[in-house]
């Protein structure tokens, strides 16, 4: 545990199946690493109705209160985000790094870290140790692989599903924990009244298209079996010859460190 | 080659007319009616009945004789030289920055090449702007009409705050009409919001449809959509629309009219950290090691396994016998895997297993019996012993990272 300021952000999310709302699952992560990091200490800010039943669950993880900055759904976020954190001397702002519900672009923690000249942390899975003004992280990469970074503080830092799991939600704690509504002037987003959310439609299954010139050439395409069988096969060679050609073929590809 | 076969009557007149000069050189080796010694016409009846293969590709028997000389077959060359898109003076560009994994074009960054190449028109051109070595040979059939090329040591690793200072310095030269990344995890989702914060643009992201001046992408948590007029920053989704095939482009090279600033960073990149394979969810490892039926020394399996730094798999058989864990289990009822290799030691291929690793790139197998449907699907197969050919592997791995270590002492 180190002795950071640490705020993060949360919103509220929606059930994938009942689109209910529910704590976001990347905004629980960066709310548990934050608990980590911080234990008590940790900030939680959300912007939004502070009479939204779901913020409670964020309470029942150990918080004893949540700072909400009231705006009516549909507003910008950002402005009101960025004004607070400016004067709320946060070393470390954690966030998820895409909304469950609205337009979802997981444009936030870059406009805000651009809007507060901070540099930030894409994916981050763990934060190893704070020296000197410095943080050395983890960051996630696809496929399980990970990076060491040092970053200067104060940062910004999103978590993706690559985190640490939330812990469960408490009922007591949360029914316990308080509320805490701060007046910020409200920016209406353009974007939203101009070209409202529809359900998804599916995406078409793409076709494969053949583009023949002749007859022949598409009774080929249309019978040919499945594309295979052009591997390379090493029979009656040595161990040693066949874990060379195997050997090659994994630096080849780059799969070996 | 074409697989029609073509006649060649004047070869074959040729070879029917024994005045014409050219008509000892048409005659196939084996002849097999010729005029004797004495002036008796020989015939070989072995030969005549051997046949040949006709047009339509049916063996035939002329006892005639009138259809020789046609032994060799010509068809003709299908080189299929795609027409050449130029566009000599650009009225906009339409830049894209592919993500480029493994140096190499993705699907992903050929669908964004092909809205690319709709977004251009005939008057605009498509400015691609790889950062880095490459390997790609194909950037002409992929649709990029101007290649940019940014290499230099300050781009190396990541270095998210350095490309967006070069693509703000494209910005400028270029001004594209619009931006296109991808927007995956292996980076382009990234630079491109990097890059929209920094532009201050408003992306549209996710899209998977763009037609006219309207786009859809997906919104929230992918149960909504958003339309929008088409933003000038588009942050894609894969399969976005359809790549390139029916044109071939210049891929001109360009270049940066001025150097482009170096900045302190701010974030340090202090390489790759070793993860534990055994770690690593199976569905989205890099590199598997799996092992079936045919394995016989499992303590020698899991060496090898550490020894590459492969993540471990199974096929149900050895899962069945015990000798690996239900959650390493490749195949249909298993896990459905998307490794980039995948070392198949041991299995034959069960279509419930090789529907598992239909995501797979390159496979390895290493089999006994050459018949099995593994060696049909993989890209290398060795036929022989498992044991043997692990052990020389786990050999020949230690002695590469020996040297390794000893080159950089």
């Amino acid at each position: 545990m180190t002795d950071l300021n640490i705020v993060a952000l949360v919103s509220i999310g929606a059930h994938p199946a009942s689109g209910r709302a529910r704590r976001a699952e990347q905004d629980a992560r960066a709310v548990e690493l934050g608990l980590r990091l911080a234990g008590k200490r940790l900030r939680v800010l959300h912007a939004g109705n502070p009479r939204e039943e779901a913020l409670r669950s964020y309470l029942g993880m150990g918080l004893d209160e949540l700072a909400v900055l009231e705006q009516p759904a549909g507003a910008d976020a950002l402005p009101a985000l960025a004004d607070y954190l400016a004067d709320a001397g946060a070393q470390l702002v954690l966030t998820g790094s895409q909304a469950e519900t609205g337009e979802g672009s997981g444009m936030l923690p870059f406009l805000l870290a651009e809007r507060l000249g901070w540099p930030l942390v894409v994916g981050l899975a763990e934060v190893e140790k704070v020296e000197d003004g410095s943080a050395q992280v983890l960051q996630a990469l696809p496929r399980g692989q990970r990076r060491r970074l040092r970053v200067r503080l104060p940062f910004v830092a999103s978590v993706d599903s690559a985190a640490p799991g939330a812990r469960q939600s408490a009922f007591g704690p949360a029914r316990r924990g308080r509320i805490e509504a701060h007046e910020v002037a409200v920016v209406e987003d353009p974007l939203l009244a101009a070209s409202p959310l529809q359900p998804a439609r599916p995406r078409p299954k793409r076709l494969k298209v053949i583009k023949a010139k002749t007859g022949a050439e598409r009774m080929k395409a249309a019978t040919a079996k499945a594309a295979g069988g052009t591997g390379q096969v090493l029979k009656d060679v040595s161990p040693q010859a066949g874990a060379e050609a195997i050997f090659k073929l994994l630096l080849d590809e780059g799969v070996l460190r | 080659m074409s697989e029609i076969i073509r006649r060649d009557p004047r070869a074959e007149w040729i070879a029917r007319n024994r005045l014409h000069p050219l008509h000892a050189a048409l005659q196939s080796q084996n002849q097999t009616v010729w005029i004797g010694p004495n002036g008796i016409v020989r015939k070989n009846p072995h030969a005549i009945a051997a046949g040949f293969i006709g047009p339509a590709g049916i063996k035939r028997i002329d006892r005639s004789g009138a259809q020789q000389g046609t032994g060799t077959r010509r068809s003709a060359s299908v080189e299929v030289q795609l027409p050449l898109h130029v566009v000599e003076q650009p009225a906009y560009y339409v830049a894209v920055v592919p993500d480029m994994v493994g140096g190499r074009l993705s699907s992903h960054d050929k669908d964004l090449l092909g809205l690319a190449r709709r977004l251009a028109g005939s008057e605009g051109a498509v400015l691609a702007v790889v950062f880095g070595e490459h390997k790609e040979s194909a950037f002409d059939s992929a649709g990029v009409d101007r290649l940019l090329l940014l290499d230099g040591e300050q781009y190396q690793g990541y270095a998210p705050e350095q490309r967006v200072l070069a693509l703000r310095a494209v910005d400028n030269q270029f001004a594209p009409r619009h931006w296109l990344l991808p927007d995956s995890r292996t980076g382009g989702g990234e630079l491109g919001r990097r890059l929209a914060a920094s532009l201050g643009e408003r992306p549209a992201t996710r899209v998977w449809q763009a037609e006219g001046e309207r786009c859809v992408g997906r919104a929230g948590a992918g149960q909504q959509d958003i339309q929008r007029p088409l933003a000038r920053l588009i942050l894609a989704a894969a399969e976005c629309a359809e790549p390139v095939s029916e044109t071939r482009h210049e891929a001109r090279p360009v270049e940066l009219a001025w150097q482009v600033a170096r900045n302190l960073p701010r974030i340090e990149d202090l390489g790759p950290v070793a993860v534990d394979p055994a770690q690593i969810p199976m569905a989205e490892a890099e590199f598997i090691l799996s092992g079936g039926n045919g394995v016989k020394d499992w303590e020698l399996f899991h060496r090898a396994a550490s020894a590459l730094g492969a993540t471990e798999g199974a096929s149900r058989v050895a899962v069945d016998d015990g000798h690996m864990p239900r959650s390493r289990q490749v195949g249909a009822t298993g896990t459905w895997v998307t490794a980039r290799v995948y070392l198949a030691v041991g299995i034959s291929g069960a279509i419930q297993h090789l529907q598992g690793i239909g995501a797979c790139d390159k496979v390895v197998a290493v089999n006994l019996d050459p018949g099995c449907d593994m060696i049909k699907r993989a890209d290398l197969s060795v036929i022989g012993d498992s044991s043997a050919i692990l052990q020389a592997l786990i050999e020949r791995v230690a002695a590469w990272r020996q040297e390794g270590r000893r080159d950089a002492a």
